[in-house]
């Protein structure tokens, strides 16, 4: 029999370590895999058996002798026992592409990695040119998965086509979004995965150094990557001549320190540079004039990871799944008050009722689910009108939504919108890079705005101020942080108006929002 | 982290060794600082014109770095780090009641050290645990489903501090 306890984030945060203790102390020395996402179940131990892979979660520490006992019996008596791993409702009913492998073994082995089909991208990649990736990239449909959803494959073709003796492959893995683990999860399970796609894109576009721009609040996911990077680098598909084809593709982590802004691909790249994380104008484009002036791809940990996905099963295979231009599967991010939070991959189209009540099971607190929001700080709240919305690009943008990153932030009846608007202001108060003036003040503005409304200060004239502020920072901000802040505060008044202390037909401010 | 305290010679030496060793990285200021901090524990003022020099930059530029991020600390800190997450699903968890509890236990507001030097306290927006929240940091550990009386039994584990 083989035990696997993981050892990502969220396991070890739900006391995964001492589980792995209390195996070793019974003679089990167990295989530190990565995780599942299944994280309502975590710590979960996994065993291989004779019957297959079962598994038994949450798991406690104390939990192992009798687990032991019922393992030398009858498995399925365990009060834990969740049966085969691969059979989990929550599990089997996904459409894993990026996370086929996570958590199967320990992240950090080679031999495992190639085991499950890893690296045969990279290889199909070696006996393409720039250009055919490229062409592979643009057929899949891949839009960029960090929350602009621009297609990956036009920004490659404009890095391929300019003519530059350096240029780079920038990966954002500065994942600040409240409610969003993905690209953790793929950084602590599966981190050969984003190595091979960062090694893809260098051969699609000529470049030879790659960065990975992580935040410092992954501590663990740092010190796998780090990791990852050696071995790889050992094994020779990273460095000099990679696998005996002459092409060359260095790869290094660099550590963020804190600034949500810097998850803004200009501001990234300064802070990459060394300077305060300040928001560049557009144009010239990053892929144009990026990281040192340089052409340089910025794409997200999960586009990048995906691109072994497409280089490995064919730009067709992954076209095939989703809706409309959302094409592939989007990583969902189940969290806040929900029962059964995880990482659910799933083709675009899936609605988000199918993902909280279905997959969720409803709230952690077991009352009612009140509002719900999507794409992070800067994304809506949606009221349950809107839950049977498609989770696809359009059909969330289409009601001043946005998917984004594809966090999903459960909140039960007992929250408090007017609050949680107050907070988005807030935000932007701690995390603008203050650049742009209506966002550096506007936010400072925007809380005293809504305090004054909360205590029912000349509530009207407030609100029609509140609403003219939110169309200045829209309308006069250079990203996203300025421009959708009002985003979250807006939709708290228009569809949660009673907290802020009247009737929502009394919000309907001065724009037509 | 840190080292306890240093003489302004001593520490004057640990930065321009460290200056020194990445002053040739391509875009060497964040690791740097970073380098200088997990050695002093922060980054004293005296660093920023050893920095300056051995970058080729200005005094205001390395300070308008150091002051951009959050994590750069410009005075000494508590032994231990504890962040308490305020980000959006830790807020749906109760992270605001965690929060004013973890104030009132340990006596000091956000970015504030305890009297006995123990712990600093800071806020932090998202650790990327929000499935189980909420969620805490305490130096590299990172914890979940935190309620008020977890997070007492965590601060206990980092000796007397109220």
């Amino acid at each position: 029999m083989t035990f696997y306890i993981p050892q990502d984030t969220t396991a070890l945060a739900l006391g995964a370590d001492a589980v792995a203790a209390a195996l070793q102390a019974a003679g089990n020395e167990p295989v530190r895999n990565g995780s599942r996402g299944l994280f309502w179940l975590e710590p979960l131990l996994e065993v291989e058996t004779d019957q297959g892979r079962i598994g038994f979660g949450p798991v406690g520490a104390e939990d192992i002798p009798s687990i032991l006992d019922a393992l030398s019996d009858d498995a399925s008596a365990h009060p834990l026992y969740q049966g085969e791993i691969a059979a989990i409702p929550y599990l089997a009913s996904q459409q894993r592409l990026t996370y086929a492998r996570s958590g199967e073994g320990d992240p950090l082995c080679l031999d495992n990695y190639r085991r499950l089909d890893g690296f045969t991208g990279l290889k199909n990649a070696l006996a393409l040119s720039g250009q055919q990736i490229v062409d592979q990239v643009k057929e899949s449909g891949l839009r960029g998965r960090g929350g602009a959803a621009f297609p990956a494959g036009i920004k490659w073709q404009t890095v391929h086509d300019c003519d530059a003796a350096q240029k780079y492959i920038v990966c954002n893995a500065d994942e600040g979004d409240s409610g969003t683990f993905a690209d953790r999860l793929v950084m602590e399970s599966d981190p050969y995965q984003l190595i091979e796609g960062m090694t893809i894109a260098g051969l699609a576009v000529g470049a030879t150094q790659g960065y990975i721009y992580l935040r410092s609040e992954y501590p663990k996911a740092h010190q796998l990557l780090n990791a990852a990077i050696e071995k790889a680098t050992v094994a020779n598909f990273l460095g000099d001549n990679i696998q005996g084809s002459g092409k060359r593709f260095d790869l290094e982590v660099r550590l963020g320190a804190g600034a949500y802004i810097c998850g803004e691909e200009t501001s990234l790249l300064e802070s990459l540079e060394g300077k305060r994380g300040m928001v560049r104008a557009k144009p010239p484009l990053p892929a144009i004039e990026g990281l040192f002036g340089k052409p340089t791809v910025v794409n997200n940990v999960l586009t990048l990871a995906a691109i072994s996905t497409i280089l490995a099963q064919g730009a067709a295979a992954y076209q095939n799944f989703g809706m409309g231009r959302s094409r592939g599967t989007l990583a969902i991010q189940l969290a806040g008050n929900i029962k059964r939070g995880g990482l659910i991959e799933l083709a675009f189209g899936v609605t988000l009722r199918q993902v909280v009540e279905d997959y969720g099971q409803g709230t952690f607190s077991d009352r009612p689910i009140r509002a719900i929001q999507v794409g992070g700080p800067l994304g809506a709240f949606l009221p349950e009108s809107q839950w049977d919305t498609p989770m696809d690009y359009e059909a969330f943008a289409a009601i001043k939504a946005m998917i984004g990153h594809g966090g999903v932030v459960v909140f039960d009846d007992t929250a408090d919108m007017a609050a949680q608007a107050r907070f988005a202001m807030e935000f932007c108060v701690a995390e603008s890079c203050g650049k742009c003036t209506p966002c550096r003040i506007g936010s400072v503005r925007g809380v005293e705005v809504i305090d004054r409304i909360v205590d029912g200060e000349n509530r009207d004239d407030n609100l029609i101020l509140l609403h003219e502020l939110c169309d200045t920072m829209e309308m006069g901000s250079l990203c996203a942080m300025g421009g959708m802040t009002p985003f979250p505060v807006r939709s708290a008044l228009t569809h949660f108006g009673q907290d802020f202390g009247t009737s929502s037909q009394d919000l309907s401010g001065s724009g037509d929002h | 982290m840190g080292v306890g305290r240093l003489s302004s010679h001593q520490t004057q030496g640990a930065v321009s060794t460290l200056v020194e060793q990445y002053k040739d990285l391509p875009g060497a200021m964040l690791p740097l600082l970073h380098a200088i901090q997990a050695e002093l524990g922060y980054v004293p003022d005296s660093a920023v014109p050893v920095i300056a020099k051995g970058l080729n930059l200005s005094r205001a530029e390395v300070h308008g770095v150091i002051s951009f991020y959050h994590d750069f600390k410009t005075h000494p800190v508590g032994k231990h780090s504890v962040q308490i997450c305020r980000a959006e699903a830790c807020q749906s968890m109760g992270s605001r009641q965690l929060e004013a509890h973890a104030k009132a236990l340990l006596g000091v507001d956000y970015h504030e050290t305890t009297a006995d030097g123990n712990i600093t306290l800071e806020p932090v927006y998202c650790l990327g645990n929000c499935a189980c929240s909420p969620s805490i940091r305490i130096d590299d550990d990172i914890h979940a489903r935190v309620s008020p009386e977890r997070f007492e039994q965590l601060i206990s584990q980092l000796g007397v501090s109220k």
